[in-house]
């Protein structure tokens, strides 16, 4: 299984990250501040990136689902 | 594996409750983002307000003088509360109405010069464009109602986030993450990035509207401090007679500041006002370190002779009330984090968008599935 194949792993990691973040320049400026722009950075580019792409309308290169097994 | 009727079961949560929230939750994610940079607004619109420039270390009025100054400037009031603002040392925020038991919508906000008394006007505060902003985020204009309607639409929105995580496992059976289908159709491309989108900023969409939801029912958790806590600490004066005359404010900093030591004032309640009692002065401290600046200790000072009666325990749903504010306006790590909360709040304008369009086109789908069935 490859490391984006795992449902929940990434997704996991992200939100733990993003309350890490939320929580961290509670608690602190400087470095605090740094791992929340950090922790909330990592879903503000995720959800960004992907709605930055054009659509492609040539025959799929990647796009295909993998099957698992 | 899920079972496919255990599917069916969460998709139906999962639709009715983001139908139900999703007008409401646009309205209050549009709303927000000019919120979060209101502060920044206020001084673009020229309605931020600007004390005059003096020598460095000239010294302020104590507070009685400024509760005159306040009441002079409106006549006919009494000054309510009294707040202090971290980014301007020499002003006093000053609230009045006509009466210390006057509903928070009906009084008046200015700032007092703190070094002359001056008042100047702080127009963001009781009107304009901002402020409608604000009261269209948090109550509709409709009042406790309101405030408590959009509490309901914010439950609604975290079982809808839930059960959508639920519903992403059997989504992405087949899929990497982050795996977007570009080459096929519309449809199948705007329920890859709603699930994308949505699974990214979960931790921030879920916090976002715990906290909201426990703004939102404010009022309640006052009614609660003031019923639990307060009355506790004013039950000497349960058969006390009405105060006829009423000691000057002028050293109220000092007196809370020896009573709770090494915190700091955040605002004063005047006697007859909900954060009071009839007959206290009441002092609202914050700590000093970064965690407890957000929280709130009450020091009752007697209106009549200026004795300390209590200094208030926090009861665990005012930490929460007091924690809720910045984890909801991401007013708490610099410009970078009010930029990251914006475009988190317009991911989540995405992901409520792209629901409710997948959920048109399926519907349409099945429709036409239905009239060939028929045909």
């Amino acid at each position: 299984m490859s490391w984006r194949g795992s449902t929940f792993m990434l997704p996991g990691l992200i939100a733990g990250l993003g309350l890490v973040g939320l929580f961290a320049a509670l608690l602190g400026d400087g470095w605090w501040d740094v791992l929340a722009w950090f922790g909330l950075g990592l879903p503000a580019a995720l959800g960004t990136w992907p709605l930055l792409r054009r659509r492609v309308l040539t025959p799929a290169q990647t796009g295909q689902p993998r099957s698992k097994n | 594996m899920m079972k496919s009727k255990t599917i069916r079961r969460w998709s139906f949560v999962h639709t009715w409750t983001s139908l139900i929230c999703t007008l409401f939750l646009l309205l209050l994610a549009v709303t927000g983002l000019p919120l979060i940079f209101h502060h920044e607004l206020e001084h673009l619109l020229g309605e931020a307000p600007q004390l005059s420039e003096m020598a460095p270390d000239t010294p302020h009025l104590d507070l009685q003088q400024l509760v005159t100054a306040a009441e002079r400037h409106r006549e006919g009031e009494v000054v309510q509360y009294f707040g202090w603002e971290a980014d301007e040392p020499n002003g006093v925020v000053a609230i009045t109405a006509a009466t210390a038991g006057t509903e928070p919508n009906s009084s008046y906000t200015f700032m007092l010069d703190a070094r002359t008394g001056e008042a100047i006007e702080m127009p963001a505060a009781n009107g304009g464009l901002m402020m409608f902003f604000l009261r269209m985020h948090v109550d509709m204009f409709a009042g406790l109602p309101g405030k408590l309607f959009l509490a309901f639409m914010g439950i609604l929105f975290i079982v809808a986030i839930i059960s959508g995580v639920v519903l992403y496992a059997p989504f992405m059976r087949r899929l990497q993450f982050a795996q977007v289908r570009h080459d096929r159709s519309s449809r199948t491309r705007w329920l890859d990035l709603h699930n994308l989108i949505g699974v990214v900023t979960l931790s921030w969409a879920l916090v976002v509207g715990i906290t909201g939801v426990v703004s939102a029912c404010a009022d309640l958790v006052i009614e609660a401090w003031r019923a639990d806590s307060l009355a506790s600490m004013l039950a000497p004066y349960r058969d006390a007679p009405p105060m006829t005359t009423r000691a000057p404010a002028s050293n109220l900093l000092d007196i809370a500041a020896q009573a709770a030591p090494g915190m700091q004032p955040d605002f004063v309640a005047f006697p007859g006002t909900r954060f009071s009692s009839e007959h206290h002065y009441t002092v609202f401290m914050n700590g000093s370190s970064h965690l407890t600046s957000h929280l709130f200790t009450p020091v009752l000072i007697d209106a009549q002779t200026l004795q300390v009666t209590a200094v208030g325990e926090r009861p665990w749903y005012m930490d929460a009330l007091g924690l809720s504010q910045p984890l909801h306006f991401g007013d708490y790590g610099g410009r970078p984090m009010q930029m990251l909360w914006a475009v988190l709040d317009v991911l989540t304008i995405i992901v409520l968008g792209s629901g409710l369009y997948l959920w048109w086109v399926r519907r349409r789908s099945l429709q036409a599935t239905a009239r060939e069935v028929a045909a």
